[in-house]
């Protein structure tokens, strides 16, 4: 029996690109879970609203891609802002539970906007990269890309956190909400910024998913559950735990898929998921 | 005053009677129906179990029913039992593990999520035998009759009412009982503090289990009332992601903490829904539900309460209850 099979060996490497995108996915959220304790269950929605505004941008206005895709993350970076200052500040106070709901409802509302403004049309920017061929096997180049994109954001991200002073306020709030404004943060502005910050995260991965997939008003359900698993699985707000758990999910529904249907990878992953949570509930990277 | 429901009951009972039309009459129906459903979640949810997935229970209900039927010539009546089998299993599978660890909040939110879009994908990856996401209908058997018993399957909607107004009755009743139990107390003691709830002897999971396995029944039964009723169903509108967190804002919109809360919420919804339709046409496609998440976000920031919640509140609040009412 030959144990050595070069389309499984392209489903696993495949496999270990998609968990650079869903790590880059993951790692937006994560980031504001982490500093201000609210899930974004919207957090895909603002994806796809990026991925909109890259596609006007560029295909209706006619800018350079780059800049079409810096306006996008910079659009998506002022949504997340706005999120948090007119949504979630609201309820900041309420039960916990009601900051997730909440946030749910911002999904139904941008999902219907979507479909309102922009059709239930697929769109497509049409830029089409060719695929990379090393002997038998042939890599997405988009995914490649996605891959060193999210390697690069993880670590500029850490370096951000570590030595930044303003990394190092988003450190201490995380650890601590309530004392911080007795030591003269205003956390209020920590949480705005950590929110613009993690919109332009869901805006980067818009430019990825962009060379992708088609737009459609509700791409966001294809990304956001899965999403929120592997942030859970790694444990919620544990950013490193993230990106191994993107990993792990990516294999299963690459190497999954490979072996069955698409979408008993997807169940295998989320049977796996709930297999962990309750081994490990607070996360495979998590301490205690 | 003690009249009143039972009054309003009757008026209820007998309204389709009065001549009312078909689309009415099938309005009643949904609201009913989804009512009932609505009641189910609520029956955990409001004692801090947020269950993202309900959709799982509604979809084992409903399909496993219609699936017996198209495949086997199992009827609905004997289907039903085994769906009801099949979702206590799932619900304590997922259940026990959760309360035992004490995955709660968030993370017990997210956890039933993945369970709902499990229960999805499993359907379209089936697709051989449940028609993946075209969706399935049940094969008809009124080909010679109007109605067949033991396809429960009936043409005429006034059947349907009678069925569905029963059920949802049933929730109600199982509400209130819920509601008088100690079993309540002790829930509510829970989701305030559960460790301390354990440390004076509540048995916490077991009661989590029980108030679970309860609702996810009556989703179930749900799920398998909705595929007979309308005589179709597909992936996403029984299970996944989308439908329960439908299900979680109805109830959110209505009151989850008052007994009707979950059928006004019902109501509106799909009031509203349909008011939105009619009024803007198919032309302003997902107007309808652009306006509907919008108040559902102003729901959760100004209205936690829902709006019977929020409406009782008021009035207690403009006339002050007899001493009496106060202690019962």
């Amino acid at each position: 029996m030959q144990i050595f099979d070069i389309f499984l060996l392209e489903a696993v490497l495949n496999g270990l690109l998609l968990g650079g995108l869903l790590a880059l996915l993951s790692l937006g959220l994560n980031l504001v879970f982490g500093v201000i304790d609210v899930v974004w269950i919207c957090y895909a929605e603002l994806i796809m609203i990026g991925m909109y505004a890259i596609y006007y941008f560029y295909v209706v206005f006619g800018w350079p891609l780059l800049l079409a895709m810096a306006a996008g993350v910079l659009l998506v970076a002022v949504a997340g802002a706005a999120l948090h200052q007119f949504v979630i500040r609201p309820v900041l106070g309420a039960e916990p539970i009601n900051q997730l709901l909440v946030t749910g409802g911002v999904l139904f509302f941008l999902q219907a906007a979507a479909t309102l403004a922009f059709g239930i049309e697929f769109k497509n920017i049409g830029v089409r990269l060719p695929p990379i061929v090393v002997g038998d096997i042939s890599f997405s180049m988009p995914r490649l890309i996605a891959f060193g994109v999210a390697l690069a954001g993880m670590l500029a991200m850490y370096v951000f956190l570590k030595r930044t002073y303003l990394g190092t306020a988003i450190r201490a709030i995380s650890q601590d909400r309530g004392i911080m404004p007795l030591m003269g943060v205003n956390p209020n502005r920590i949480f705005i910024f950590t929110s613009a910050l993690g919109g332009g995260l869901a805006g980067l991965a818009a430019c990825l998913l962009v060379l992708q997939y088609d737009i459609h008003p509700a791409i966001g359900l294809s990304f956001g559950p899965i999403t929120f698993l592997i942030c859970v699985l790694g444990g919620l707000g544990n950013m490193v735990g993230g990106f191994v758990a993107a990993f792990i999910f990516a294999q299963f529904i690459s190497v999954g898929g490979f072996f069955l249907a698409v979408e008993w990878g997807y169940v295998i992953a989320f049977v796996f998921f709930i297999a962990m949570m309750f081994w490990r509930p607070q996360g495979i990277w998590g301490g205690k | 005053m003690r009249a009143l429901p039972w009054i309003l009951l009757a008026a209820l009972a007998l309204a389709p009677l009065m001549g009312m039309g078909n689309y009415p009459l099938h309005m009643l129906i949904q609201v009913l129906l989804w009512g009932f459903v609505y009641t189910g979640w609520s029956v955990m949810g409001r004692l801090g179990l947020v269950s993202f997935g309900h959709g799982a229970f509604l979809g084992i209900g409903a399909y496993v029913v219609v699936m017996l039927w198209n495949s086997y010539g199992i009827s609905p009546w004997i289907g039903l039992p085994i769906a009801l089998v099949l979702a206590a299993v799932v619900a304590l599978l997922i259940g026990y593990p959760c309360f035992r660890f004490k995955i709660v909040g968030h993370y017990f939110a997210l956890v039933t999520l993945a369970l709902s879009e499990i229960a999805r994908l499993l359907i379209v990856a089936l697709r051989d035998h449940t028609g993946g996401s075209l969706g399935v209908t049940p094969k008809t058997d009124l080909t010679e009759s109007s109605y067949s018993l033991v396809a429960m399957q009936f043409s005429n909607k006034l059947v349907w009412f009678y069925i569905v107004l029963a059920v949802w009755l049933a929730g109600l009743w199982v509400w209130k009982k819920v509601d008088q139990s100690m079993a309540r107390l002790a829930l509510e003691a829970i989701s305030q503090e559960e460790d301390a709830a354990g440390s004076i002897g509540i048995n916490v999971t077991r009661l989590k289990l029980g108030i679970t396995l309860i609702s996810a029944l009556m989703t179930c039964v749900g799920g398998a009332l909705y595929a007979q009723y309308q005589a179709y169903v597909n992936p996403d509108s029984v299970a996944g992601i989308g439908i329960s967190l439908q299900m979680v804002f109805g109830v959110i919109a209505g009151g989850m903490y008052v007994r009707l809360g979950p059928t006004v919420g019902a109501a509106f919804t799909l009031l509203l829904a349909e008011s939105l339709r009619l009024m803007f046409g198919n032309s302003l496609h997902a107007l309808d539900s652009t306006i509907y998440g919008l108040m559902l976000i102003l729901f959760i920031i100004f209205m936690p309460k829902g709006i019977l919640g929020g409406a009782l509140e008021a009035i207690r609040r403009k006339k002050p209850m007899p001493v009496s009412a106060q202690n019962a």
